[in-house]
């Protein structure tokens, strides 16, 4: 219960903090974007007035935020500015299915397979001295310059991949094989610098955790027993997973920059790369959008590991349920 | 789980090395009917609207909805597109006679009542592009189906002849029905009457096809490309990748290195040697008029005699532009008609430090403390800032280039770069030194246009947000009353007269100093298509951007003819598909290398500034 107060008190603060910040920002939306269109004198100044008016940005800043709570409960995120007039809801739903796909599978296979090669770098130290700086390497790296490293050398050196879009300008979406092909090609190089930097973090934590759990006291007692090496890892696998668990809540909040570097960079058209334009913008209403996906992300994504860990490890559901 | 873990690793390797072999060849648009054009799409294409130009995608006005003229800035000529003819009947009143048999893509007949509604629909929003003619428009009267007649009130004679080459008309029988038409994204299925529909749109590009039943077919021919692509790029060096790979026909972007790739990819441009481009607008040199001493039409005049246009031209834009002269004038014809060159002659400006740095020192701004820079006659410091938005990187050569040479003559500039919204704050509310800008210095049906931006007349006093041009807030009521007499006059020597006596202010008072003419890029790739329009062969004014393609961009539709022969097999499947290059053995054959070669270095650069790119400067 008192679990889900914190996070209905989190949420407000987000949201408001969300709403509150694109507002401070210097500069004036409308007017932005009434540059880009050179035409007669006086007619941007007579545009300027209507628009501001029809987006409520002449209001008081409380009854703006007010009636900003009001449409959100109502699920209406507004109109976007820079899109004008698409509806913000409508620009996060047709980027969200591209975030999906460059997120989850990264996400998921890094911590798969980092976990998987951190494991083994944990138990052979002749692995562990040839695996380790490459793992020190990939999680230094910020996302954004590995992006650029790899699509120079991929996309422009050796030209095996595209370098920006989703798929080719001259194809039509569709579930032929053609179109999968062509879209798994746009995708491997932003998918990859994800998965290379989170899969340096991965392995080393989990690296770190089998030393540990290796050299704890219970390893060294099945050793005494005379217990098989492999009965041993098994259980300090099993063990070390855990604080992993908790790592993979604390990264899918984190991988929310990765994958805005990652896309701007790849003009990859997911929310990163829309939440980009609409801060270059001033789009407030886009910005708040965007920032709204991913606190709710965040959130989600804390709740269903904190329902996963009880499920995972007994010791949580006992300090629940107050021992009893 | 090792078992899934390597299963999962092999799918993923599988596709990829599947992907990465670079054969893609189902449903794509064929290449040999279909053009590539790039250079005026800044975000996602979803707005069609035509009541909203300023927010509507390129060629919403031209390619679907229609305009009752069209301009051609190369003679200075307003020809007739959906009108027959146009003219003056009174002093009050303008008539149009619409083109025999004009239809709507859905077969309706557009007529006269269509173009009275087009107008009225702006009395009613007041967020119409066009809205603000109501001020001095009283009535549109239907004569019969093919005969309109505007009343004025007070005729704006000068700002009407904008208005009829950019007014889009828009199907009566359709927009009667819509509730809130401003907010209307009109994106299923819009219908115009022009020579494109629009069949689809997505993230990265809006596709246009065809209209095969279009009324222009008789009149003007059918124009070649079955399909328009036209495709956001956000940085100028993917876009010559994409122009050299053939990958992109008709690029409108200012490509760096245009002068090394030309020879080597045969790439097209208006003139063989420099300049290259046509000229498009003037970037000014807007000085704050406002502050001390920017306020001295002399210290500005000093200025303007230590700032050299042709280094900025040949370093910052890499002679890809002309420099400047000091009326500012782009060599167009509508404005070549009435430069007064001798006025020039008389009152104008050539570089010369030596004589900026007397004229400083006649008036008192002499360098008293010995640090190398001048200071204030009282002995205060002087020293200025002069803006750009960050990442133009030409005109951020521009203005280190303008301080430098500033600096030489003893008065410290120093360059900033804010982000593109605080620049555009900072220039509306005049709180800035120095600024370069461009943006409604333009090339249009009438000088007047010009004019009334470089010295627009009503600007709000500083730290209020003003939107029309003169950013320096120049102050003249000699100005002003020139401005409405032209607008106002029908006489045309009068009007030569009243256009002389502006240059003459502009030339003594210098209230902006011209810098150069930004140029119309135009780069086409003659891999796929051919006759585009040079130098030599000058059919249209070769512009995709939006507001453009009434000045020409359509005449270019009509003119380009498909290079079957030589694509028609193979072209297809390797051009259409990006960079994977045209291998046809192994993923890198030389082909793709040539294209990073050169474009290697560059395309790094590129992706290093992606973000400060996402949109680069209209024109």
């Amino acid at each position: 219960m008192r679990k889900i107060t914190i996070y209905i008190l989190t949420f407000f603060f987000a949201v408001t903090i969300d709403w509150a910040i694109p507002r401070f920002m210097p500069g004036d939306p409308v007017s932005v974007l009434l540059s880009r269109f050179a035409t007669l004198p006086n007619v941007a100044e007579h545009l300027h007035s209507y628009f501001i008016q029809s987006f409520g940005l002449d209001k008081p800043l409380w009854e703006q935020y007010l009636s900003f709570w009001k449409a959100l409960l109502h699920g209406d995120l507004g109109v976007s500015i820079y899109y004008y007039p698409k509806p913000v809801a409508e620009i996060i739903k047709s980027a969200l299915p591209y975030d999906i796909a460059l997120l989850v599978p990264s996400i998921v296979l890094s911590w798969i397979v980092g976990n998987w090669l951190g494991a083994l770098a944990g138990k052979s130290k002749k692995i562990d001295s040839f695996l380790m700086p490459v793992f020190y390497f990939l999680t230094a790296s910020p996302y954004f310059w590995f992006a650029i490293v790899l699509a120079y050398f991929f996309g422009v050196k050796l030209d095996w991949f595209p370098v920006s879009g989703a798929y080719s300008y001259g194809i039509m979406p569709s579930l032929s094989w053609a179109f999968i092909k062509d879209f798994l090609h746009h995708w491997t190089l932003p998918f990859l610098s994800l998965f290379l930097v989170q899969l340096g973090g991965w392995a080393i934590g989990m690296r770190n955790m089998i030393i540990y759990e290796v050299e704890a006291d219970y390893a060294r007692y099945l050793e005494a027993l005379g217990s098989s090496e492999k009965l041993i890892l098994k259980h300090a696998f099993r063990n070390a997973m855990l604080p992993q668990v908790t790592g993979l809540a604390l990264q899918l909040g984190l991988i929310v920059a990765g994958a805005l570097t990652t896309e701007v960079v790849f003009s990859y058209p997911g929310i990163g790369y829309v939440l980009m334009q609409g801060i270059l913008n001033q789009d407030y209403f886009l910005i708040q959008g965007c920032f709204l996906m991913i606190i709710l992300n965040v959130l989600v994504a804390n709740f269903v590991i904190d329902i996963l860990y009880v499920v995972i490890d007994p010791r949580v559901k006992y300090s629940y349920t107050g021992g009893e | 789980m090792k078992k899934l873990l390597g299963a999962l690793i092999a799918l993923v390797v599988f596709a990829n090395v599947l992907s990465s072999a670079g054969y893609v060849s189902a449903k794509e648009l064929p290449r040999d009917e279909t053009l590539y054009v790039g250079g005026g799409l800044w975000s996602q294409p979803n707005n069609f609207n035509p009541l909203t130009p300023w927010a509507a995608v390129t060629g919403t006005i031209g390619l679907l909805y229609e305009t009752l003229f069209i301009y051609d800035p190369l003679n200075d000529k307003l020809e007739p597109w959906l009108a027959e003819s146009g003219q003056w009947i009174s002093d009050n009143t303008y008539e149009i006679k619409l083109r025999p048999n004009l239809k709507w893509q859905d077969g309706k007949p557009l007529t006269a009542e269509d173009v009275k509604f087009t107008f009225e629909i702006a009395k009613e929003n007041g967020g119409v592009g066009w809205s603000q003619i109501w001020g001095w428009l009283s009535q549109v009267k239907v004569v019969d189906d093919r005969t309109v007649q505007f009343i004025f009130s007070k005729p704006h004679y000068e700002e009407w002849k904008y208005w009829i080459y950019n007014v889009p008309i828009i199907p009566e029988h359709i927009w009667k029905n819509i509730k809130d038409p401003i907010s209307y994204p009109n994106t299923d299925n819009p219908v115009g009457s022009g020579m494109y529909k629009l069949y689809k749109t997505d993230q990265m590009r809006a596709i246009w096809v065809r209209n095969d039943d279009w009324w222009g077919i008789k009149v003007f021919g059918k124009p070649a490309p079955k399909y328009i692509v036209y495709v956001i790029v956000y940085s100028n060096n993917v876009a010559l990748s994409m122009l050299v790979k053939g990958d992109l026909d008709w690029s409108n972007f200012f490509i760096p290195g245009v002068p090394d790739v030309k020879s080597t990819y045969k790439i097209v441009t208006w003139y063989d040697k420099k300049p290259y481009h046509l000229s498009a607008n003037t970037a000014f040199l807007f000085l704050n008029t406002q502050k001390e001493p920017l306020n001295n039409p002399e210290f500005r005049r000093a200025l303007a005699y230590a700032i050299d246009p042709k280094e900025i031209a040949a370093r910052a834009e890499q002679n890809q532009v002309l420099p400047a002269d000091p009326i500012g004038l782009p060599p167009l014809p509508v404005f070549e008609k009435i430069k007064a060159k001798d006025l020039e002659e008389k009152y104008g400006w050539k570089y010369d430090p030596e004589k900026a740095m007397q004229i400083l020192d006649s008036l008192g701004f002499k360098d008293t403390n010995g640090d190398g820079y001048r200071e204030f006659p009282d002995g205060k410091p002087m020293k200025f800032e002069i803006i750009v938005p960050y990442g133009w990187t030409d005109w951020m050569e521009m203005i280190r280039i303008i301080s430098d040479q500033l600096g030489a003559v003893g008065i410290r500039v120093e360059p900033k770069f804010p982000d593109y919204s605080k620049y555009w704050e900072d220039l509306t509310k005049g709180e800035f030194d120095m600024a370069i800008n461009n943006f409604g210095s333009q090339v249009y049906a009438t000088p007047w246009q010009w004019f009334n931006w470089v010295l627009y007349p009503n600007v709000t006093p500083v730290g209020k947000p003003s939107y029309s041009g003169n950013w320096g807030r120049y102050k003249n009521d000699n100005v002003t009353k020139l401005l409405e007499l032209i607008n106002t006059e029908k006489d045309k020597n009068k009007k030569l007269q009243y256009y002389k006596e502006l240059q003459e202010i502009m030339l003594k008072d210098v209230p902006a100093i011209p810098i150069i003419y930004n140029g119309a890029w135009f780069e086409a790739s003659p891999a796929h298509w051919t006759n585009w329009p040079t130098e030599k062969n000058p059919y249209a004014y070769p512009i995709s951007w939006n507001n453009y393609w009434q000045m020409g961009g359509l005449k270019v539709l009509l003119h380009i003819k498909p290079v079957k022969s030589a694509t028609s097999s193979t072209g297809t499947t390797s051009t259409a598909s990006g960079t994977t290059g045209t291998s046809k053995t192994t993923p890198t054959t030389s082909s793709s290398k040539k294209g990073g070669g050169i474009c290697g270095p560059a395309a790094i650069v590129g992706l290093a500034v992606v973000p400060l790119l996402l949109r680069r400067k209209k024109g």
